[in-house]
């Protein structure tokens, strides 16, 4: 598929709040992006299917009320379960950034061990120390490259994103395995770490929210289904760094920008 | 034998007819307590000649609808009313004498629209503007801090989105009494000030984060005169398409009410604000604050967005105080027009609310606009696709008359042209000059423990704990955010990049001095422009604006008043000669408690432009060998400074502002930056040089060393703590290169600046003493640790 042919379904809600940004950061790498209300999404309901990419940004969708992401993702899985389905079996990615990641594992499709699940297997629990924080931090890359969203990054690699959210702790159940299958799977995107990589080890600020094991993104056994709490589109351009005014010769682009070019390559690439 | 005060009118609804036609002034002050109107005896009296000459009495929707329009808070009698100085000058009107009168002496082709709306609005480039509006929320957040600092925010984002533009930023400066104050010296009904800060900071982020708007500039100042008042300033920046301002409503219009549903909450709200403070506040005034739903807000943002690109509507406005009342009267006024009103299209929260009650709730998340009738379908739904409520309520009409229904009754019927000429107040000024002394201070033992002291107070420690729990850069487009650096040093501004097609960008800053204000309120208000124009020039920062937000004690007693007259005029003087209009304001008077007034506080909001945001300047040292120099000279001020907090004093010698001084400070250090010579720029405020070098230390992870001998003073100040910690205005440091060193000193010729300083390799920051011995040895571990153990994590 040619760049110019890929088109992304940015979804949003009353609350979505990152929409805009996220949808420039497609379309300054020449895709098609639009923003579509849900209320439209579920009045037509073949649009999706006319997309490549579909993006949960970031926010408050629904006022978060109930637990962060759980009214949007009900809402979605509930009136359009069939049609998301479809676009995971057609190997079509799925991004969920912070808001987004929240609503991917309130709907039962990350971290998606057995598909999709009727019930979160993990979750997104509020901050510890508790509290909305916005700020940035280390991120290793752990993937080993099927994780559609972060092939072209190096295992290994540390990348730089703010966060910006009040429950991004990503904890499992303990009794189940499920950590063991993430790893054996090859699940774990990134981790929280220090500036020289090193793992944070649950220490604030490295790790910003006391997630387990550092996560801070994760992919399903697939990899083409990805949520992050940390915000790539607000690490596309270098002028977001929040220390760029110290550059003598500031790079174009920061790190966020990876993201979206791994995942634009991988449509070109499989469709 | 006299009547009954209150009649009730044989209705299916609770409506009285109050009997103020036989109501003697004893009476008509009795009303207007019970009635919680907050007007005084004139204003009583002009209303019963308004309704003897009607021959009728008014009903509570009436007598309401004028309460809320007249209140202080509505229509600013103090700064629009004549103020009577000592020997019998006359003020006219402090807004018109000092504060517009800048404005339009300036006459600045980029103001668009200023002081009419509800927010000014300045040219940005191309058809874009910018608009922005500060506003107050004092009161409510004394009573229910998280909510009134919540609904502070929304209201002045509504106030961006009532001149059609789409909110980009928002800025929050606060005040506080000190966070260890004793709890068995508040009075009761006073909240304790670690209350009133966590609700108040943890309700500005609510709103901020959820609805999705960067919270990018603001203060945190303590003082032991907000124990009883806290300050709450909300500012909110927003941008538009000059040709999309519509404002055009005629008769015939729809008026559409857009957003939440209307309830009891923030009943009274505008009269609860233009009245002290009291034991029974809480009691009283609990239902004058509001309810906060951001998400509401969003959606509704949303909307009105798309119907101003659609250019369906005539013209909007939002409901915040006064509710409906100050929403519809205010638009029929602007246009010449009256109103038909049915209160019960209104949509409510629940049932059995009194007619008065929903004309004049201040319900949060709504907005009116008008509408002609040809576009009304489809601008309801364009409000229906985002989930929001929009509905005709009534429509303007040609006859200037405002006139409200109820169930097919009519409830109330008011001529506009009286509802906006309530009686010119006439206010007393006195000029009180508080006698206050310099100190006299031992020579300092310890310096480096002085700099670590002053950094570690809170109203210099870092609050980068609190700021970080407000989102400032979702939108993706803060190009200058709050923390640089490698140890998150203060910004001395916020910049953002609005447009994606283009580099230019808007600089946020502001100016506050409230210990200043205890010692002299001219001063105070000069210092406060003066540093919030050198915050913005700082980064880069030009062809600024300013914003007026007073925050002042009763105006009805003639001390609290005179320095308010005072501040004005400083207003004036300093506005003018700086070249910077104020296009949008507010104040907010009456703020006392049992414990007094507060200490008079104006914050001036900057607005400056840059055209190349990626030649804005931060305030972190860059590199080693660079050198340091100080533009503008020191005086021996240290009246109101950190240093003489510290050693316990308030002092008398305040900071003062030398126009001519400040703006060729100004004009070095802006070409500078032009010319690329300035890798990081700090302006010289609380602390003095000494602070504002350890924060750049700090901030830049780089040691630093100075030679106090070399710093330019007027007169010679023989004291290093006086030099180290004096707060003279006007006054900047920067690093230059070595290899800028020549083009820059060519271009500070004519200014008083020196080389006082050298970055250093490593970590060790130095001030060396006029003897050339170290007066102050440190390192930035130790600075940092001072800097930031004051508002720790968690």
């Amino acid at each position: 598929m040619k760049r110019g042919e890929i088109r992304v379904c940015i979804i949003r809600v009353g609350g979505t709040n990152c929409d805009a940004e996220t949808k420039r950061s497609f379309e300054d790498l020449g895709v098609k992006a639009s923003i579509y209300h849900v209320n439209e999404i579920f009045r037509k309901r073949e649009l999706l299917a006319e997309h490549q990419i579909l993006v949960f940004p970031g926010g408050f969708s629904y006022g978060d009320y109930v637990r962060a992401g759980a009214i949007l993702a009900k809402t979605i899985m509930a009136r359009i379960g069939a049609e998301i389905k479809a676009f995971i079996d057609e190997g079509k990615p799925i991004l969920g950034i912070c808001n987004g990641f929240q609503v991917l594992v309130e709907a039962g499709l990350l971290p998606g061990l057995n598909g999709i699940s009727q019930y979160p297997e993990a979750a997104l629990a509020t901050n510890v120390p508790s509290g909305y924080r916005c700020m940035w931090v280390y991120l290793r890359h752990e993937n080993s490259g099927k994780c559609a969203f972060t092939w072209l990054i190096p295992r290994g690699a540390v990348l730089r994103m703010p966060v910006a959210h009040a429950e991004g702790r990503f904890v499992l159940p303990k009794e189940k395995d499920l950590f063991n299958r993430l790893i054996g799977n090859d699940q774990i995107v990134f981790r929280y770490c220090c500036e020289n990589g090193e793992p944070a080890e649950g220490r604030f600020p490295a790790n910003p929210n006391g997630s387990f094991y550092d996560i801070a993104g994760i992919c399903n056994p697939d990899g083409t289904i990805f949520g992050l709490m940390p915000h790539p589109e607000r690490a596309y351009y270098y002028w977001q760094l929040p220390d760029w005014t110290r550059m003598k010769n500031p790079p174009r682009y920061g790190d966020g920008k990876l993201i979206f070019e791994s995942i634009i390559k991988y449509v070109m690439k499989k469709f | 034998m006299r009547g009954e005060l209150y009649i009730k009118r044989d209705m299916p609804f609770d409506l009285y007819e109050i009997n103020i036609l036989e109501a003697s002034d004893n009476d008509l002050i009795k009303i207007s307590e019970e009635m919680g109107l907050a007007l005084n005896l004139e204003e009583m009296k002009a209303i019963k000649a308004y309704f003897s000459h009607k021959g009728r009495n008014p009903s509570d929707v009436e007598l309401q609808t004028i309460g809320q329009t007249w209140s202080e808070h509505c229509y600013h009698k103090t700064f629009k009313g004549i103020i009577i100085l000592p020997d019998g000058r006359e003020i006219k009107s402090l807004f018109k004498t000092f504060i517009a009168r800048a404005t339009y002496e300036l006459n600045k082709p980029w103001c668009i629209s200023v002081f009419e709306d509800n927010a000014g609005i300045i040219r940005f480039e191309r058809d874009y503007g910018i608009a922005v509006k500060v506003e107050t929320h004092n009161h409510p957040s004394s009573i229910e801090p998280f909510g009134g600092a919540a609904t502070g925010i929304g209201g002045v984002i509504r106030d961006i989105l009532g001149v059609w533009a789409d909110p980009i930023a928002c800025m929050d400066v606060l005040g506080f009494g000190p966070l260890d104050y004793d709890y068995s010296r508040l009075p009761s009904g006073i909240k304790h000030p670690k209350y009133i800060f966590r609700g108040v900071i943890a309700g500005i982020g609510h709103y901020g984060n959820n609805m999705g708007i960067p919270i990018v500039n603001g203060a945190i100042y303590f003082d032991e005169s907000y124990v009883g008042n806290v300050v709450v300033y909300c500012g909110c920046v927003g941008i538009l398409p000059i040709s999309k301002y519509v404002k055009k409503a005629k008769a015939g219009d729809h008026l559409v009410l857009a957003g939440d549903r209307t309830g009891r909450d923030g009943i009274h709200g505008v009269t609860f604000a233009s009245l002290e403070l009291t034991e029974k506040s809480e009691e009283v005034s609990r239902p004058a604050v509001q309810i906060a739903n951001p998400i509401e807000e969003e959606k509704l943002r949303r909307a009105i967005i798309a119907v101003r690109d659609q250019e369906l509507a005539t013209s909007i406005t939002d409901l915040g105080g006064g509710g409906l009342s100050s929403a519809v009267g205010e638009t029929a006024y602007k246009f010449g027009c009256g109103a038909i009103v049915n209160l019960d299209k209104v949509p409510l929260k629940y049932t059995n609310i009194a007619p008065w009650e929903i004309y004049i709730s201040e319900s949060q998340e709504r907005m009116l606009l008008t509408v002609p009738e040809h576009n009304l379908d489809r601008v309801i739904e364009i409000f229906r696709s985002e989930d929001v409520e929009a509905t005709s309520i009534g429509r303007l009409t040609g006859d200037k008359v405002l006139r409200i229904y109820y169930r097919g009754h009519i409830v109330a019927e008011i001529d506009i042209p009286f509802l906006f000429s309530p009686p010119v107040a006439k206010r007393h000024a006195r000029i009180v000059k508080p006698k206050l002394n310099e100190p006299h201070l031992e020579k300092p033992s310890d310096l480096t423990g002085d700099l670590l002291r002053i950094l570690s107070s809170p109203n210099v420690a870092s609050k980068e704990s609190i700021v970080r729990t407000y989102d400032h850069e979702v939108k993706g487009n803060t190009v200058l955010k709050p923390f640089c650096g490698k140890n998150n040093g203060p910004s001395d501004a916020a910049v953002l990049k609005p447009l994606d097609d283009s580099w230019r960008g808007i600089v946020i800053s502001c100016g506050l001095n409230p210990r200043y204000g205890k010692i002299d309120a001219y001063w105070m208000a000069a210092s406060a422009i003066d540093e919030a124009i050198r915050n913005n020039v700082a980064v880069g920062g030009r062809r600024i604006s300013l914003l007026d937000n007073f925050v002042w004690g009763n105006p009805e007693k003639p001390d609290r008043l005179g320095s308010l007259v005072k501040a004005c005029m400083a207003c004036y003087r300093f506005a003018k000669g700086f070249g910077t209009p104020f296009i949008s304001g507010k104040d907010s008077l009456y703020n006392e408690s049992p414990l007094g007034p507060v200490a008079p506080t104006l914050l001036i909001t900057a607005i400056g432009i840059v055209p190349d945001t990626r030649r804005i300047v931060s305030m972190d040292l860059k590199e080693p060998g660079n050198l340091l120099y100080i533009v503008g000279q020191t005086y021996n001020e240290l009246g109101g400074s950190e240093y003489y907090r510290l050693k316990g004093y308030l002092g008398r010698n305040v900071p003062k502002v030398r126009l001519r001084e400040a703006k060729r400070n100004m004009r070095v250090i802006r070409r500078a930056i032009d010319r690329g010579l300035v890798r990081a720029c700090h302006d010289i405020s609380e602390g003095g040089l000494a602070v504002a070098a350890a924060e750049m230390s700090i901030a830049g992870g780089l040691g630093l060393e100075i030679w106090l001998k070399h710093v330019p003073y007027a007169a010679p100040i023989r004291r290093e703590d006086y030099i180290m910690f004096s707060e003279s205005n006007s006054r900047f440091l920067a690093e230059v290169p070595e290899s800028s060193r020549e083009e820059f000193e060519t271009i500070a010729k004519g200014v008083r600046y020196a080389l006082i300083g050298r970055v250093r390799k490593d970590e060790l920051f130095i001030i060396y003493g006029l003897n050339d011995e170290p007066a102050i040895t440190t390192d930035i571990n130790e600075l940092c640790n001072a800097w930031k153990r004051t508002f720790p994590w968690g």
